[in-house]
């Protein structure tokens, strides 16, 4: 995500000043021109179906990567000739600044490590420690605060799962615990 | 009338009773909380309500809808910002009126609207959906095929203001639904074992509604707390009623068709409420200062919008907006089969549903007028607070599925795509409905060219196929004819109207 070209919403460009170019977006074009290509690439790979099969198992997939490698094609033709997108609005938003890349890579690493970490130490356990991670990413500076919220709503979670709706939610390591 | 009743003796059980409220509050609640709306409640609550049984899910679901569409417009009253399009032309007026000290009769106005559209809306699907289910039946593999791809073009290029990017995201939904190996070969699976019965919807839905959303707030997140209007008790004086009550009854007949058409929405008819009202009101000088009119017009066909997207939902299976897209994840996910046959398959968890709407819409107004002061205070709710909840029951939500952390892992590559669409334009409810209906359409041609032993010309050999295909011709004509008088319609689009602020 690019933070040097900031699109400006329900504004667009001035007429007759030069096109701003959202650079950003020739790398939306990008992943749109590879995901047809890969797509394509897959069909290809695809054999012949079976007698009873009147709609081959390529044909669609034929159809949605050739679409896509257009419509990449397109949005970089679109982008290059001044194309703005309307980034979306709403309550908590403020498009008048900057993307915060910070935040966002914080909170997908805090995502992440909640990944690698679920099977091993279990949802209790990393559910409060997303939570309070997140929230410290997002602003919160009482940390102690965080855990204790995000224990609370971890472990009650899991015990909701547990009585409530009769479905051991994996425990982890506090396997016996809980 | 007899499947009515035993619908409404399902929906008025104590346990379900309960479970109608429940969704009522949850709904109104989560829908107060600013940048959540009635699609992304859903979706968060979609794992849990899997989990009970479909009675129970669907009508708490019902509850949820209801309250969800009444939480959004009180944000939008109170802060002036709306959540979701079809709550922009209520903003316009709505926060006017409560600057001028007028909150409690906007949502007054707003609420009791509401319940007149919701209630109306609800006896016209009673009367409808068992009709066009009737005809809907009889319909063959060719003429649904039909119908749904009309559903798709209509929902990727009429709905939004940038067709390219409606496309865009359709393909892209359509991409990630052949993920699987439904034809008997792994298609685009990676050669990953766990990507062999598809992506799970839930999963991508979540991720896209919440964490997408979720992740572009954090990137852009306002620093400074938003200006609350403080509130009371909502009423309304003898004039506000005499103010009110044909603005209502008008923007129910704008609200319900406009939804249960395969493109409608509820963006056009709160528009065209919202000039209506203008024009027929007798203040017209108050309209850009806080009309009443203006609040209780829109509103109304908001609601009654909502209400008649539940007719192509359940007489043809397909999702006009994106919370009726969620409501089909769900009866998927149940293992029933939507579509033309729902009615004559589920008859009772259909009625059940039908009835829960009154109940939930009585609910709604009995419960939450009295309790409108409570909910202004879940708006100062703090920001890092509120999102970090959202992406902890996000990844709940999606490890729930299967207990597997490859969902949660799904979860985070569709959030970032999520975040992507947000940020370059790119509307949401296109990609969902392509990863629902993509795979039906498959199934569709399939049924349809088995048939006819492969002969193609089957698939304008119905009536009903030969109509839809020249609508769509109709369409492309018109957008043709649009684009070639308005080259430079991109930038013009841009500042025209209010409802293209929001992109869905």
């Amino acid at each position: 995500m690019s933070t040097t070209t900031e699109p400006h919403p329900a504004s667009g460009h001035e007429p007759g000043s030069r096109p701003v170019v959202d650079k950003a977006q020739y790398g939306l074009a990008a992943f749109l021109v590879l995901t047809g290509g890969y797509v394509l690439y897959d069909a290809v790979g695809l054999e012949d179906g079976f007698a009873d099969q009147p709609v081959q198992p390529y044909a669609l997939p034929y159809v949605v990567g050739a679409v896509l490698l257009l419509l990449g094609v397109l949005l970089a033709v679109a982008t290059a000739r001044g194309d703005q997108p309307e980034a979306e609005e709403g309550e908590d938003i403020d498009l008048t600044q900057g993307t915060d890349v910070r935040t966002v890579g914080l909170l997908a690493a805090v995502l992440i490590a909640n990944i690698l970490l679920i099977d091993w130490l279990g949802w209790a356990i990393t559910g409060a420690l997303l939570f309070a991670g997140c929230a410290g990413v997002l602003g919160s500076r009482s940390h102690i605060r965080d855990l204790a919220v995000g224990t609370a709503l971890s472990v009650g979670s899991w015990y909701f799962f547990y009585v409530v709706l009769a479905i051991p939610i994996p425990a982890g390591i506090l396997d016996g615990v809980l | 009338m007899d499947l009515l009743l035993s619908g409404f003796q399902a929906a008025l059980t104590p346990e379900n009773l309960l479970f109608a409220t429940l969704g009522v509050l949850l709904g109104t609640a989560v829908g107060v909380l600013p940048g959540i709306g009635p699609a992304m409640t859903l979706a968060l609550l979609l794992p849990v309500a899997l989990t009970m049984g479909p009675d129970s899910a669907i009508i708490m679901f019902a509850g949820i809808y209801y309250g969800g569409m009444y939480g959004g417009s009180t944000t939008s009253i109170l802060l002036n910002t709306p959540g979701e399009s079809s709550s922009v032309v209520t903003a316009i007026e709505g926060n006017k009126m409560a600057k001028s000290g007028r909150a409690a009769q906007a949502l007054a106005t707003a609420a009791i609207g509401s319940f007149v559209a919701g209630t109306i809306g609800t006896v016209l699907l009673w009367v409808l959906v068992p009709t066009v289910a009737d005809v809907v039946v009889k319909l063959g593999a060719p003429s649904y095929f039909a119908i749904m791809l009309l559903a798709l073009f209509a929902v990727s290029a009429v709905l939004g203001s940038s067709k390219l990017r409606g496309f865009i995201a359709l393909f892209l939904g359509l991409a990630i639904g052949l993920v699987g190996t439904t034809t008997g070969q792994a298609r685009l699976t990676f050669d990953q074992p766990l990507l062999a019965d598809g992506i799970d919807i839930v999963v991508v839905a979540v991720a896209i509604f919440a964490i997408g959303e979720a992740l572009w707030v954090a990137a852009h997140l306002r620093r400074k707390p938003l200006d609350v209007i403080p509130v009371g008790q909502p009423w309304m004086s003898k004039t506000d009623w005499g103010r009110s009550w044909k603005p209502w009854l008008r923007g129910t007949a704008f609200g319900f068709p406009f939804g249960a058409l395969p493109a409608g929405g509820a963006e056009v008819p709160t528009v065209l409420s919202y000039i209506t009202e203008k024009k027929l009101s007798k203040h017209p000088e108050e309209f850009g200062k806080g009309a009443i009119e203006g609040v209780a017009g829109p509103e109304a066909a908001n609601n009654a919008s909502a209400a008649g997207t539940l007719l192509p939902l359940l007489t043809l299976g397909l999702p006009t907006t994106a919370t009726a897209a969620i409501i089909l994840v769900a009866i998927t996910s149940f293992g029933i089969q939507p579509g033309p046959l729902l009615l004559e398959n589920e008859p009772d968890l259909v009625w059940a549903l039908l009835a829960s709407l009154i109940v939930a819409n009585t609910l709604l107004l009995v419960i939450n007028l009295p309790m409108a002061p409570l909910w202004a205070k879940i708006l100062q709710i703090p920001r890092p607070y509120l999102y970090a909840g959202i992406l902890f029951f996000a990844s709940l939500g999606a490890y729930t599925v299967n207990f597997q952390a490859f969902d949660v892992a799904l979860l985070l590559v569709f959030g970032v795509l999520g975040l992507a669409m947000r940020r370059f334009g790119v509307p949401v409810l296109p990609l969902i409905v392509g990863v629902i209906l993509g795979p039906k359409i498959e199934e569709q041609l399939t049924q349809a060219l088995a048939l006819s032993q492969g002969d193609v010309s089957t698939l304008w050999g119905e009536p009903v196929a030969v109509v839809v295909y020249a609508v769509m011709a109709l369409l492309l004509v018109a957008m043709g004819v649009r684009g070639i008088r308005r080259p430079d319609a991109a930038t013009e689009d841009t500042t025209e109207n209010t409802e293209e602020l929001v992109n869905r």
